[in-house]
């Protein structure tokens, strides 16, 4: 028994004061939840062209990874889809102020907008925005409140709603309110949603991100759903940035930096299309033009003034998003 | 003691007839509801999980487990318990010792402290950890230093695990050894037996069925825990990733068969430890009765 009892303690000991093995040909990308198979395929490519590298994956909600990176999750990169949790990191010191300089495109290898997906043969005949505030529909997103997804949903209506009305706030208001009052169900993530509208069938036109459409369709069914793209939405970034902090730690700066080098590549912007998301290689996008139907891009600089501005008007509590969803 | 109890009975026994009818009915409507309960909470749930997992066929089922990350995910599953629960083992039964056997000033506050994995959110115990492992956390920067990693890897989820797990071993023990008192190991001790020998002959074999039961929910909840590990793993596929986390993630990524492939391997894992428990039981059910006291 003594034996034992020893046995168990060396082992525990072992186990718990093991240093992790970081070493300079080793990353680990930390990203956002859905992104899973995107970067499976990416890390596989990269590893055919660096043999000896290894890529380690941590997925989860991007806002709780930026949380888990600023308390010690050791990742050397991070790609994230909201760029407000790569300014978190950069407010507590580990990444670089200019990081959206360190590589093109605002260091957003790819994009993608909110886009809706309606039932087979579109009975409701949603095309545009002005269709989901019709008495007849009824639209799924989820809590806005709590799900970074329903932010772009909120904020590309918004922007729509801006333009349309020209800039008349009033009615603005009134368009988001209509909007959400037309929500039978606010779920608290994009998951909950999709299950909500693919499952319990409820709602006439899910609104989610391009590239999650794809998935949808082929998990449940490509002959049960359609796409719609709207005339104009908002541009969702997809921000990659080198954990400076970490990576000069572990010495794999140079290697984090060919890794993100690479989404650039028309081999990454091809698997990344494949995915579901817009390329910016315009060899690649023509490729896949079929796939992503046009439409016209708003950014939230020009719209909204930046994200430090949308988090104070619409997201701070009684902002706007809280007045709109209060009014229901 | 038993005999006037029958006694006072009898004087009523002709009136009973009416009372025992009714009794049957009132109990067959309780079985009614309790097992209806059962099928809606339990078996529908558990069914489904089956169902989903096979949706696709046999071989999308076995293939989703042979995936590697999912491999690996079992086998940290398995790591984690295997660790955490001798430990819990270990301070479950110097817990209930003390408390059982011993006075000792402070001794309701240790009762309660034990009781404490119990009434804390999952979440918060692994925010705890956070906030002292984490790199902005009060010994985040010493262990930095030394090149520890304890958070975001395998000590981090063990903790976690340890600290939501450790309640069962003892308070399975507690009221047990409270109740035996310490007389026999008094008789053991004045025969000459050594503190070692008392505990390994005497109390180890008295308290062995309330010991077992404690291990196999120990081990059920290690294997499940989600909400506290979810804070401290960091979700590294193939290094950090649980089976429960791994079910949530794979779920997420629209891969019902897989998440639900997972989840049947921990519901059969579940319903392994319930077996095992009823055979226990069938086998030597006498004997726990006589010695595990409820």
């Amino acid at each position: 028994m003594k034996r034992l009892l020893l046995g168990i303690a060396t082992f525990a000991g072992l186990v718990l004061a093991s240093p992790q093995a970081w070493s300079a040909d080793r990353l680990l990308n930390a990203s956002y939840d859905v992104g899973r198979e995107l970067f499976a395929d990416i890390n596989k490519a990269f590893i055919a062209k660096h043999p000896g590298v290894t890529i380690d994956q941590s997925h989860a909600g991007a806002s709780a990874q930026a949380r888990a990176v600023a308390d010690g999750l050791g990742a050397d990169v991070v790609t994230f889809n909201q760029v407000t949790d790569v300014d978190f990191l950069v407010k507590k010191g580990l990444v670089s102020a200019d990081w959206q300089k360190d590589f093109p495109d605002n260091a957003s290898p790819f994009y993608s907008l909110p886009s809706f997906l309606v039932r087979a043969g579109n009975p409701k005949h949603i095309k545009d925005w002005s269709d989901l505030v019709r008495d007849d529909v009824q639209v799924i997103f989820p809590n806005p409140r709590t799900s970074g997804n329903a932010r772009y949903t909120y904020l590309a209506a918004t922007a729509y709603a801006k333009e349309a009305f020209k800039g008349d706030d009033a009615k603005v208001k009134e368009f988001i309110a209509k909007l959400f009052n037309n929500v039978p169900i606010f779920d608290t993530g994009g998951r909950a949603a999709t299950t909500t509208f693919v499952q319990h069938e409820i709602g006439d036109v899910l609104i989610t991100f391009e590239s999650e459409t794809r998935g949808i369709r082929k998990e449940y069914g490509d002959d049960k759903f359609e796409q719609v793209t709207p005339s104009v939405s908002l541009l969702a970034e997809f921000p990659v940035a080198i954990v400076d902090k970490v990576a000069d730690e572990h010495g794999s700066r140079d290697l984090a930096k060919t890794y993100l080098d690479f989404l650039y590549s028309p081999e990454g912007q091809d698997i990344a299309a494949r995915d579901g998301l817009r390329a910016r290689d315009a060899a690649v996008a023509a490729k896949y033009k079929a796939d992503f139907p046009d439409v016209r891009l708003l950014k939230v600089d020009e719209v909204f003034g930046g994200w430090e501005k949308v988090q104070k008007e619409h997201f701070a509590a009684g902002g706007l998003l809280d007045q709109a969803y209060g009014s229901r | 003691m038993a005999d006037p109890e029958i006694k006072s009975y009898e004087p009523h026994h002709e009136s009973l007839s009416a009372a025992v009818t009714e009794s049957r009915q009132v109990k067959a409507v309780l079985m009614a509801i309790a097992f209806a309960f059962l099928a809606v909470f339990l078996l529908l749930p558990l069914i489904v999980v089956f169902h989903e997992a096979l949706a696709k066929g046999i071989g999308a089922y076995t293939e989703a487990l042979s995936n590697p990350d999912t491999r690996s995910a079992i086998r940290l599953t398995l790591l984690v318990a295997v660790i955490s629960v001798p430990l819990n083992v270990i301070f479950g039964i110097s817990a209930a010792w003390a408390i059982a056997k011993f006075e000792f000033k402070g001794k309701a506050f240790l009762t309660t402290l034990i009781d404490l994995p119990f009434s804390v959110s999952p979440v918060i115990s692994g925010l705890v950890y956070v906030l002292l492992f984490g790199a902005q956390g009060l010994l985040g920067e010493w262990l930095k230093a030394h090149g520890i990693q304890i958070l975001f890897a395998v000590p981090g989820i063990v903790l976690a695990t340890v600290f939501v797990t450790f309640p069962f071993v003892a308070r399975e023990l507690i009221p047990l050894m409270q109740e035996q008192g310490n007389g026999d190991e008094e008789a053991a001790l004045s025969l000459g037996a050594n503190g070692w020998q008392t505990f390994w002959h005497v109390t180890l074999p008295n308290v062995k069925w309330g010991l077992l039961y404690g291990v196999l929910l120990c081990n059920a909840r290690a294997m499940g825990e989600f909400g506290a590990v979810s804070v401290v793993s960091g979700h590294i596929r193939g290094l950090t990733n649980t089976m429960p986390l791994h079910v949530e993630i794979l779920y997420n990524e629209y891969n019902a068969v897989g998440a639900f492939a997972v989840a049947s391997l921990l519901a059969s894992l579940a319903l392994v430890t319930l077996v095992l428990k009823t055979l226990l039981e069938m086998r030597y059910g006498a004997e726990i009765a006589a010695t595990r006291g409820h």
